[in-house]
């Protein structure tokens, strides 16, 4: 029973937050690595871009709140996604074509590409400020709990309860349907290929007829739904703040460059390394051990490996060793 | 730009306008450090921040007096954890000379690292919470040397250099772009470590009250030589007055605005001299043998390289020198404000806006530094009024009660991020070498 107990308290509070958190990450994690092997720069306003994307789904949510049109126990927020995603691509498209687009065409190195994007992240703070604010929002309604702790409590007659929030069952299986389409697109589909094909050599691309423009409009079309989706999931699991957002880019990146950068595949993975070492290490196990040893050998203290203030300090610790150890990441990214 | 100040003084008021002539002149200190490092040599370092932070920290640790109680209460344990973390240095330093690269060597030294953490972390616990509990409302901490904060300006430079040091050796070697994001998130670290390590630095319960390199305030206002200097300046308005209490009354009033303005401009002398000591130096370096090699080393690094000339050494020297300067910066931060609140420091106002201005000033020449430092500061604290005043020239004819105006004059705040955003943006397309750029004068 005691061990029983164990599991479910390790499920509770470590595999469950932690495939959420995971997925969040990882959605955000294909979003840069997508930009960093297609358009070839580390994309700064990658959070912010996030925040904005969320921003339109909010709108929205809103808009369809005030018609009175809801799905339910689903998120309203679920309904605006689509909307949102539209404007995300096109204010990507648009930043793309008027600031992106001339240092593509004269070939910049990519360090001018990131100070690009520095300006580009503080534009579109600025806008997301200015149209909704600066505060915390949240936007989630329909029902909450799939499981409540309490009625699992009566139900299995167990000391420890499992939660479960609807959030992070929606969150997950968003996940698992967008990353399996994105992968069916990029491996099977001829455009995925011939994306694949102009990262890997952009001149050997060219001279087999793939249309660049092309390439990059797709791009950037894909990374307006994976930035929309992944910020409204996270906004529907926490709540939506611009200042939050812009410092989820910090393990976003770490994510990315963990799993390889330019790698889709590792940056998905990369996300859930990212998310568990962040939650594990954090994690006090003193009620895991009281559960799991003898009496006689109870911990005295919180068994902690890490206080939780550094949480973020984790994930950016992990990124330094793998930068050092592996800069090409875990899964073979482009090799730096 | 000094006109503009001058302006802001005349319209606004002469204290406004100094703290954004201090902050300017802080700014451009920081902005130096980093065209020294991108202008220079083209690295590029995105961990302002973290150094800031740490000559703030070499502030407190400088300027406050030391608590004893807490010393007696857990400074025996800190001392051993500091002692622990040199064996440990000393420990992997040998098994690197020692031993030949292989596998095993690297699991051992990751093995000590990881063991090591977990000893000084049960080790120091005890120390850490005993200080802490020391009168935490007041100190809580261990305090500093209780030495003049001027003090701190060169040992902010040097905890500063120190850990570009460390992170130079660390991280040099990568590509740019992965550089700059593995800066940004080393300053992050940085920054955890000093919100949270409340035994050094208070953490979030902030350090307040600082002691100062000038007078203060309420001294002043109650010195004979400052009042009569006060009456002296003001004679013409005072001698209009005619009833003797009014003009007792306008004098302390005069005379509590020109302290404050005293105060201020004590600081602004002091950091003058910093810039003008470090615009002397670095232009002596940019024509110097060695100016030129840090820009052959920029320009053509294989180049360098086959003529002799050691790279890496040298971009670790130039990371070092430049973080140093930012650290003299971030000491000279917070004497000017008088305290340490380590929650403030974000990437966005202290990485990414100094990087606007190395930019926009334009990298590689130091007067472009300090230009940018100064333009872009200037702009970031005067967006707010310039915008609300455009918003308010182009809605003119609408009503106040208009909800799309209300709402904008509400988020006026927003608009200097908007300003920056532009103006970065403008400038890299317009004029990728910045508003005053690289002069390269062959002598």
């Amino acid at each position: 029973m005691d061990f029983i107990n164990a599991i479910i308290l390790l499920l509770n509070y470590i595999f469950i937050p932690g495939l959420t958190y995971g997925s969040q990450l990882a959605l955000g994690a294909i979003f840069v690595t997508l930009i960093y092997g297609i358009l070839r720069f580390a994309n700064f306003a990658t959070g912010d871009m996030m925040s904005f994307g969320t921003m339109m789904t909010i709108l929205f949510t809103w808009y369809f709140q005030s018609l009175g049109i809801s799905l339910g126990v689903l998120p309203t927020a679920l309904l605006a996604i689509p909307f949102g995603i539209f404007f995300m691509i096109l204010y990507m498209l648009t930043i793309d074509k008027f600031v992106f687009k001339y240092y593509r065409t004269q070939k910049s190195p990519p360090v001018q590409f990131a100070m690009v994007s520095i300006g580009v992240m503080f534009v579109t703070q600025a806008v997301v400020r200015i149209i909704i604010g600066p505060g915390d929002r949240r936007f989630f309604d329909g029902e909450k709990f799939i499981i409540k702790a309490r009625e699992f409590k009566e139900m299995t007659g167990l000391n420890e309860g499992l939660a479960l929030k609807s959030t992070q069952v929606i969150t997950i299986f968003v996940t698992i349907i967008l990353v399996s389409l994105l992968f069916w697109f990029l491996n099977k589909t001829k455009t995925g290929k011939s994306m694949k094909a102009y990262s890997d050599n952009e001149d050997l691309a060219l001279l087999s007829g793939i249309d660049p423009k092309k390439i990059v409009l797709v791009t950037w079309v894909i990374a307006g739904i994976l930035a929309t989706i992944g910020g409204a999931l996270y906004g529907l699991d926490k709540s939506f703040k611009p200042f939050t957002y812009f410092n989820n880019m910090l393990p976003i990146f770490a994510a990315a460059i963990v799993g390889g950068i330019g790698n889709p595949f590792g940056a998905f993975l990369g996300g859930y390394v990212i998310a568990f070492s962040e939650i594990l290490l954090t994690y006090a196990y003193k009620k895991f051990f009281i559960y799991v040893l003898p009496e006689s050998m109870e911990p005295e203290g919180l068994v902690q490996l890490l206080s939780t203030d550094y949480k973020f300090a984790v994930s950016f610790s992990i990124l330094v060793i793998v930068l050092l150890y592996r800069p090409s990441g875990i899964f073979k990214g482009k090799v730096l | 730009m000094m006109v503009l100040i001058l302006l802001v003084g005349i319209f606004q008021s002469w204290n406004i306008a100094l703290s954004i002539f201090n902050l300017c002149l802080i700014s451009a200190v920081m902005t130096m450090g980093a065209n020294i490092q991108w202008g220079y040599a083209g690295l590029i370092n995105f961990g302002i921040m973290g150094y800031t932070a740490l000559g703030g920290l070499a502030a407190v640790l400088i300027s406050v007096d030391p608590v004893q109680e807490a010393w007696r209460a857990g400074g025996f344990d800190i001392l051993m954890s500091l002692w622990l973390i040199v064996v440990m240095v000393l420990v992997i330093r040998f098994i690197l000379k020692r031993f030949e690269k292989s596998k095993i060597r690297t699991y051992s030294i990751a093995a000590i690292i990881i063991s090591g953490i977990l000893l000084i972390r049960f080790s120091a616990e005890p120390g850490i919470e005993a200080i802490e509990a020391v009168d935490p409302a007041k100190t809580g901490f261990l305090g500093g040397f209780g030495l003049p904060i001027v003090f701190s300006w060169i040992v902010g430079a040097l905890f500063a250099g120190g850990l570009a040091f460390i992170v130079g050796k660390v991280a040099l070697g990568l590509r740019a772009d992965y550089l700059a994001i593995a800066t940004l998130l080393i300053s992050e670290i940085v920054i955890a470590i000093i919100k949270h390590e409340d035994w050094l630095t208070r953490g979030v319960k902030n350090v307040i009250g600082l002691k100062r390199p000038a007078p203060y305030e309420v001294d002043l206002q109650t010195t004979d030589w400052f009042i009569k200097l006060v009456e002296k300046f003001n004679s013409g308005k005072l001698s209009v007055i005619e009833n003797l209490a009014d003009r007792q009354a306008a004098l302390n009033q005069l005379v509590i605005e020109g302290s404050s303005v005293f105060v201020k401009l004590c600081y602004s002398g002091l950091f003058l001299v910093v810039v003008i000591i470090l615009l002397i130096l670095t232009q002596k370096a940019l024509y110097s043998p060695w100016g030129r090699m840090m820009r052959a080393i920029r320009d053509n690094e294989e180049a360098a390289n086959a003529m002799g000339k050691n790279v890496v050494k040298q971009h670790l020297l130039i990371f070092i020198l430049g973080s140093a300067i930012v650290g003299i910066a971030g000491a000279m931060l917070v004497t000017q404000d008088g305290l340490f609140t380590p929650g403030s420091y974000r990437p966005m106002r202290y990485t990414f806006l100094i990087w606007v201005m190395v930019i926009v000033g334009g990298s590689g020449n130091n007067f472009g530094a300090i230009l940018g430092g100064f333009v872009v500061w200037f702009l970031w604290i005067e967006a707010a009024p310039i915008s609300l005043f455009l918003i308010n020239f182009f809605t003119a004819g609408i009503p106040e009660t208009n909800a799309l105006k209300a709402h904008l004059i509400e988020s006026v705040p927003y608009f200097r991020f908007l300003l920056m955003g532009l103006g970065l943006l403008f400038i890299m397309r317009y004029r990728p070498k910045g508003i005053l750029p690289e002069k390269i004068e062959i002598k």
